[in-house]
């Protein structure tokens, strides 16, 4: 009798109403999930709980290659023809000239980087592993017609290779160069953060075979990730802020002359 | 009276005809969209849900240093008081997830050292300042590196 108990049974039947009509079939049992918040996981894996974020720290990079050799080892990558899911750059900056600095990748750095400038030569030279970035609001995401590229409820860029149709338009709108065809498939591959291992609870390849640390995986969503004291004590920039892609690829010590 | 009841007739027939048509649109919709939407799709966001565990499912090539650890003891021991305590064990062993999985079946190959610690070693000017850096002709002459550095202790 109560006009409370009257709205509260027409907002039941407004939204059981409008539930029915809206979704229909796998839809409308997968709202169910939607509602709860349980994300896609393995029974040992909680994505939801989970927000992957990766930390490079330049100072640190050696230019060894270790990354690069051990990522197209663990991920199947193709050694030939040169694509790449990690690649580590040589900047060479002459003087004040951040706009235009020398840049060299002598395959990915798969085979390191043979002595090519002199220490007095009056520039500083350094070296940039790079990646997927797993933007929050991935441009490549966004342009794929079919949803054959998505983040995950646990913020990884992943590739749907079995569903993905091969038409380029991800490797255009990655503003950095992160995505190839597989020569072999026809279909779109990158950087999936090792989704088949951090998943199990191991770091990347990469990661794990970083000689000095500079690269580190990181949780976001776990408060005792040591990530989040790297990050408040560090000046980290991530590539290409002016983009607003949302990177997750946090840099300490990156270079105003890097891209 | 005759003549309005016969155009009423005639209007609910247009209608009936009508909603037939759209029923059948409906049903060809829904029909369509369970043939041609793939299981799961839309599930958390405009991809196909079982991508996700396809993801997740490859096999993996390294094994993590905790798995090493659990036979080579005296590894991490002599490893303990080094600068190299830090690096993973497949950074210079290589990926060895099929050895962890059965010791018997594959081995751990020794590094060569003369090509493996001049990759992280050799003089180069990108290399950043603080990391210990030869020039391998110089420095050793062509002598292995391990025949003065023990590789997990390279402090002498």
């Amino acid at each position: 009798m109560s006009d409370s108990r009257t709205d509260k049974n027409r907002r039941e039947f407004l939204l059981q109403g409008t539930k029915f009509i809206v979704l229909t079939g796998v839809a409308a049992s997968a709202w169910d999930y939607v509602l709860a918040g349980t994300p896609e996981a393995a029974p040992s894996y909680k994505a939801s709980q989970h927000w992957w974020a990766m930390m490079i720290d330049i100072e640190k990079c050696i230019g060894c290659g270790g990354c690069v050799r051990a990522c197209k080892a663990e991920n199947n990558v193709p050694l030939e023809p040169y694509y790449f899911r990690t690649w580590v750059e040589r900047y060479h900056v002459r003087g004040e000239d951040l706009a235009h600095p020398d840049v060299d990748t002598p395959n990915g750095g798969y085979d390191g980087f043979p002595e090519i400038y002199h220490a007095d030569d009056g520039a500083k030279s350094f070296f940039v592993p790079k990646m997927c970035n797993h933007c929050e609001h991935s441009p490549c995401v966004q342009v794929c017609p079919v949803g054959a590229t998505f983040e995950a409820p646990d913020g990884v860029v992943l590739v749907d290779s079995a569903y993905c149709l091969g038409c380029r338009y991800c490797v255009q709108a990655c503003p950095y160069g992160c995505r190839y065809i597989d020569p072999r498939t026809n279909t779109v591959d990158k950087c999936s953060l090792c989704y088949h291992r951090i998943t199990k609870g191991l770091t990347t390849a990469c990661c794990e075979t970083c000689p000095t640390g500079a690269r580190q995986l990181g949780d976001l969503r776990n408060p005792k990730d040591p990530i989040h004291a790297f990050i408040r004590e560090h000046k980290v920039q991530v590539l290409k802020p002016q983009m607003a892609t949302g990177s997750k690829a946090y840099y300490n010590g990156l270079d105003g002359s890097v891209r | 009276m005759s003549d309005d009841d016969k155009g009423l007739f005639q209007n609910t027939r247009h209608l009936v005809r009508m909603a037939g048509i759209f029923a059948a649109g409906i049903v060809a919709f829904v029909g369509m969209r369970m043939l041609l939407v793939p299981e799961g799709f839309g599930r958390y966001g405009h991809y196909r849900a079982p991508a996700i565990g396809d993801n997740m499912k490859k096999p993996i090539s390294y094994a993590g240093r905790d798995a090493c650890a659990e036979c080579h003891a005296d590894v991490v021991e002599a490893r303990k008081a080094s600068k190299h305590v830090g690096i993973g064990c497949e950074a210079c062993h290589g990926a060895l997830a099929l050895h962890t999985s059965d010791p018997a079946k594959s081995k751990a190959v020794k590094p060569k050292a003369a090509q493996l610690c001049p990759a992280c070693h050799e003089q180069n000017v990108a290399r950043p300042k603080w990391f210990k850096q030869v020039n391998g002709a110089e420095h050793s002459g062509g002598e292995a590196c391990d025949s003065c550095h023990a590789p997990h202790a390279p402090e002498l």
